[in-house]
């Protein structure tokens, strides 16, 4: 295998930010490839700065490289400049550890962790000299194959991918890895590739699109039938039953220049119950698995001292429901001086706050929550069950303790919304600026709104998307709201965007072509706001004979056939159809964590079921909790304080809430 | 304590940034487990200083950095810290010796140092063509010329930073055409490499650029910020330059 490195460093002094691709990372590998060895590249469709952090790639790139009959190196999406440069001097896709050129690896494993990356992953293929098409593959040929959160739908990629993988990777990977070796070793003949493919979808969570036939009626589908008896007519998801046998990643990557989330993360646990109707994270990935506090300060402090962070993470969907998140967050805090510690995904309340104001000692620039809706008919809906209580005591205590800006995030678009809806987003901003001029005279919200997109595998995977025209009304009536609205700032994501979002999110195998379009246009980095162009994308469909009103906008019926059907995240179908007529009911439905089983399916159907430390609901809110906190209760969180600080201890007493912080 | 350390930037990590650089330092820092001294307000960075900055895709036997200690060390501690930082630092950077400076009595790095040595490959011509090219500018008595910094032109006169240049014999020959040595001065403020081969002409296009050495004006005489022992680096045949 020989490198591409002295043909890619003249290019390095032309183009931006060249330290993206050299790779040198501290915890980066440097693994011996031999004959008999399965390489896989793994890859993130996007910038360097954007994938490096994933931690799903991390996790695999660790397990991989661990196997004897395996090694495992990593590329991410040149930028522009560089691309062209490539392409002018014929230097393919790279690794950034040997930087050996894509087509020498077995495997061309992709991330899809945002529909928009799309166009990227086909750009990616291409760079490394490999066919986009599955149908123009050689024997020899690199296998694609793709894993992440949109593989839930991966029908509209199903020309380009040679095999999906849904759910947890940790132990697939290695299941896949055996698959390929057998039949790299046995010698690549012809029709051997096909052989190896029908034997790789009988691994559990392996969906191989090319071995199934699918017929459709109009804009429907009608069937999809797997072509050969070995081939499962369904694919179920992998779940690892416990975290905690997977201490991953052991050596973080560390990267030479910066990137998004530049920290070190240790994840806490995986899943989430609240049920958040329009939230596809929250119903993929269930049950909840906590990894023990033990094991988090482990982590946190071998990680910290590796890598020379002095900030770490603990990622989850909704951290402050860990158990014991006091506690361990004030042990981290015990680890050393100027150590501050992230709670992404934070939960709106007081408890919140509190954990938040022990953190943030030093800078106190923002806090973010995500009320999602702006009346509580809507969050009812969408199963977010914050009261309007619930939001003004954590922005009190926000503002209260001095931070100077609150962030809140709403979505528009959802199911059942009325202008009274929308109108509710700018008016909880409004109160919540009233809340924060009491205490600091600068005070002010931020808003951010973004267009929702259902996602299969929640109960909103019915529902008719809104159009780009109507979210730009929604738009238009909180702008105008907003400007009349001292201290209120207002964010939002382009509709246009949310469009594509919303076509790759439920469409089927028929875009592919649309996709391969847009592509070849060079309509790659579509997330980037700077490079989307939805005028592509509509030639493009128009070209195909496609709507996108079918795939869109249209709400679709319980009985038709779904696109991904012949896959499964666990959860029963009738399951999600009941959570649906409960939203339009406005029903809310309790966190199964803490309060019976409702049978989702998914513990139940693959024999597993929640790791939580804690069977009791946490504190500060009624979020979810089924706990009806009326104002004047008291919070019982105790929270020790960092040591090297002199200041007296915060009591945070307000609107009745009373939240204790004792040394 | 002030503590002055030596360091190298060799092979791929020389694409990395001066800001990159000072945080794989920051972590480096915290790494070594140093009582490194902590500016105060709200977000407490550790105390350590640069010298000149090496621009990306530049290579270098001799970059600088001191650090601040809230706590004095031991001379033992000191003499272990090049071992102890390079166990810490990528694969280029290399940390090759550390010293207790007195930081009361000495300037800073960015004031101390008066020129940089620099081997500069060029390629855009003959050896000869390249010869001629630095005749005529070692005998002009002046050379105005115009160069943007942050983003403003001014024309002044460069040459007088060039103290010293001449072609490399050893290397006039390498891959991509010839080797210059030049010693540039940098007060009061420093004349790049780039800047030089754009005043030789405008065919020359810079190649490989590697700084060998910082030097500091001492009474008549110059002397690195840390030298290094005789003999112990790559390029230790001395330039004659460095007289």
């Amino acid at each position: 295998m020989s490198t591409v490195w002295p043909r890619l460093e003249p290019l390095l002094s032309r183009v931006e930010k060249p330290a993206r691709y050299i790779g040198c990372e501290d915890g980066a590998q440097r693994p011996l490839h031999s004959p008999d060895k399965v390489a896989w590249l793994l890859i993130y469709p996007d910038t360097y700065e954007v994938g490096l952090p994933n931690q799903g790639l991390q996790i695999l790139y660790e397990i991989i490289n661990e196997r004897d009959d395996a090694v495992a190196e990593r590329s991410y999406a040149p930028w522009l400049d560089l691309e062209a440069e490539m392409r002018r001097h014929q230097v393919p896709l790279f690794s950034l550890e040997n930087h050996l050129p894509g087509d020498q690896f077995d495997v061309l494993a992709f991330n899809l962790s945002a529909e928009l990356t799309y166009t990227n992953m086909l750009n990616c293929i291409d760079l490394a000299g490999v066919a986009v098409r599955v149908a123009d593959r050689a024997e020899e040929d690199p296998l694609i194959i793709a894993g992440g959160h949109c593989t839930y739908n991966p029908e509209p990629l199903a020309d380009f991918v040679d095999a999906f993988v849904l759910g947890d990777g940790e132990e697939v990977v290695s299941e896949i890895t055996e698959v390929i070796g057998a039949w790299k070793r046995a010698g690549v003949t012809p029709g051997s590739r096909e052989q190896m493919l029908r034997q790789l979808s009988t691994v559990a969570g392996v969906y191989v699109p090319a071995l199934y036939d699918v017929s459709y009626d109009g804009p429907l589908l009608v069937s999809m039938v797997a072509r050969y008896p070995e081939v499962p007519a369904r694919i179920e998801k992998r779940t690892i039953a416990s975290l905690e046998d997977w201490p991953y990643p052991r050596q973080q990557l560390v990267p030479l220049t910066e990137v998004v989330h530049d920290r070190l993360n240790v994840e806490v646990f995986r899943g989430c119950t609240r049920g958040c109707r329009f939230c596809q994270a929250g119903m993929i990935t269930r049950p909840v698995r906590e990894r023990s506090a033990e094991q988090v300060r482990t982590m946190v402090s071998e990680g910290l001292r590796r890598t020379g962070y002095d900030e770490v993470a603990l990622t989850s969907l909704s951290t402050a429901d860990f158990s014991g998140i006091s506690d361990v967050v004030g042990d981290i805090m015990d680890c050393g001086d100027n150590i501050s510690v992230a709670l992404p995904s934070l939960r709106v309340d007081a408890f919140t706050v509190a954990i938040a104001a022990q953190l943030q000692q030093a800078r106190r620039s923002g806090l973010t929550f995500a009320p999602e809706a702006g009346t509580w008919r809507m969050r009812q809906v969408i199963n977010k069950l914050i009261r309007e209580e619930d939001l003004y005591t954590a922005v009190e205590a926000a503002f209260a303790n001095g931070w100077r800006r609150v962030k809140l995030y709403f979505l528009i678009g959802l199911p059942t919304e009325t202008d009274e809806d929308t109108l509710g987003i700018t008016e909880l901003a409004r109160n919540c600026v009233a809340i924060g001029q009491r205490h600091q005279r600068g005070a002010s919200v931020t808003v951010s709104v973004g267009g929702f997109v259902p996602k299969p595998f929640t109960p909103f995977q019915w529902f008719g998307q809104n159009t780009v025209a109507e979210l730009e009304r929604k738009i238009n009536l909180l702008r105008q709201d907003a400007r009349r609205s001292k201290g209120v700032q207002l964010r939002w994501h382009d509709p246009k965007a949310t469009l594509i979002e919303g076509l790759m999110a439920r469409g089927d195998r028929r875009l592919g072509p649309v996709i391969e379009e847009v592509w070849r246009q060079g309509g790659t980095f579509q997330e980037w706001t700077e490079h989307f162009e939805l005028g592509r994308w509509l030639d493009a469909l128009a070209g195909a004979g496609l709507s996108a009103d079918d795939y869109v906008h249209r709400h679709r019926h319980e009985d038709e056939v779904l696109v991904w059907d012949h896959l499964s995240a666990g959860l029963h179908k009738d399951f999600l159809v009941q959570d649906w007529h409960d939203a339009l009911a406005e029903v809310g439905l309790p966190d199964c964590r803490w309060t019976p089983c409702y049978d989702c399916g998914a513990c139940t159907g693959y024999g597993i079921e929640h790791i939580v430390a804690s069977a009791v609901a946490p504190a500060g809110g009624s979020q979810g909790t089924g706990q009806d906190l009326t104002t004047g209760h008291v919070v019982p969180v105790v929270l020790r304080s960092r040591p090297a600080v002199t200041a007296p201890v915060a009591v945070v007493a307000v609107a009745g809430v009373a939240v204790a912080a004792s040394t | 304590m002030r503590v002055r350390v030596r360091f190298t930037k060799q092979g791929k990590v020389r694409f990395v940034s001066h800001r990159d650089l000072a945080r794989i330092w920051e972590r480096a820092l915290r790494r070594a487990e140093l009582p490194v001294a902590y500016s105060v307000g709200f977000s407490p960075r550790p105390r350590f200083h640069f010298g000149l900055a090496l621009s990306v895709g530049h290579e270098s036997w001799a970059e600088y950095l001191d650090v601040d200690l809230v706590d004095a060390v031991d001379l033992a501690v000191i003499e272990a810290l090049p071992e102890r930082f390079s166990a810490v630092l990528p694969v280029g950077v290399e940390c090759c010796l550390a010293a207790a400076v007195d930081s009361a009595d000495t300037l800073s790095l960015q004031e101390a140092v008066t020129s940089s040595t620099w081997s500069i490959e060029i390629e855009g011509g003959s050896p000869a063509e390249a010869e001629a090219a630095l005749h005529q500018l070692n005998e002009a008595p002046s050379l105005v010329f115009e160069r943007e910094r942050k983003g403003k032109i001014t024309s002044d006169d460069i040459r007088p930073y060039v103290r010293c240049l001449y072609l490399d014999a050893d290397a006039s020959q390498s891959q991509h055409g010839v080797v210059l040595r030049a010693d540039l001065g940098t007060q009061p403020r420093a004349l790049r490499p780039a800047e030089l081969i754009k005043a030789l002409g405008p065919q020359w296009q810079e190649r490989r650029v590697c700084r060998l050495a910082q030097w500091i004006d001492h009474e008549g005489e110059r002397r690195e910020p840390l030298a290094q022992p005789v003999g112990s680096a790559p390029w230790a045949r001395t330039p004659s330059c460095a007289t």
